[in-house]
């Protein structure tokens, strides 16, 4: 039941990572602490797949690191730029 | 028998992992700072996934005995080790660029203007007359960086 501990550190600890993302005094952290709750989601799933002895949960898993991977990028992109399809990210350098 | 010998190379594994994902929530928590709870969640991204994904290795190999499982865990462990820092850095360079100032150790600005945070985020130095940046070489539009 050693995977039930982890499942309940992991369930924790998104409590107070949630609690940063309502409280954050600024927009960046609450964006930090939306991509440190999808980095959490990611492990829990894979972690909750073994506890109940069905590993196949591992691909939602992976699924879910690219999108919040993604997601984070494209939040970050359409706060400097004000949008997502504009090509200035690369022609100012930034 | 051979399960219980491997739940039991799992379980320090597992408890470290728990320490390093708890210690970076409360650092996530209680720091003062963006730029010193970026440094924070670091911790859980990187030291909480490797040591997870080592344990759950070791269960895929020797309890399941599945390939596909184990490379699965094996790419998970790939992909965050990839996306955690990156997006890491393109929070840190983001909060930069719209003039999010950094604190020092004794919790004052450690540059003078927002202008400035901006200056060096960029990859290439702007000269004084960019238009994104005012006369005394602040942000005008800058949302998002609000100032405490």
């Amino acid at each position: 039941m050693m995977f039930a501990a982890v499942l309940v550190a992991l369930l924790v600890t998104m409590l107070l990572t949630l609690v940063r993302a309502l409280l954050g005094p600024t927009l960046f952290d609450r964006l930090l602490a939306i991509n440190s709750i999808g980095t959490k989601t990611v492990l829990l799933i894979s972690v909750h797949g073994f506890y109940t002895g069905r590993p196949e949960f591992l691909d939602i898993a992976l699924a879910y690191a690219l999108i919040n991977f993604i997601g984070t990028i494209a939040v970050l992109k359409l706060f400097e730029v004000d949008d997502l399809g504009s090509g200035s990210y690369q022609e100012d350098d930034y | 028998m051979v399960e219980s010998i491997i739940n039991l190379i799992c379980l320090p594994l597992l408890a470290v992992a728990c320490l390093f994902i708890v210690g970076g929530a409360v650092g996530l928590l209680r720091l003062p700072d963006f730029y010193t709870r970026l440094h924070a969640t670091s911790v859980t991204d990187t030291g909480g996934a490797i040591f997870v994904s080592i344990a759950l290795f070791i269960q895929a190999v020797f309890v399941y005995g599945d390939v596909m499982i184990t490379i699965k865990v094996v790419l998970i462990l790939f992909f965050t080790l990839f996306t955690a820092p990156t997006a890491s850095h393109a929070l840190a360079k983001t909060a930069l660029l719209s003039g999010h100032v950094p604190l020092g150790a004794d919790g004052k600005p450690l540059l003078a203007t927002r202008g400035e945070a901006a200056r060096l985020a960029r990859s290439r130095p702007v000269s004084d007359d960019d238009p994104q940046l005012g006369v005394d070489g602040s942000i005008q539009d800058g949302d998002g960086g609000e100032q405490r």
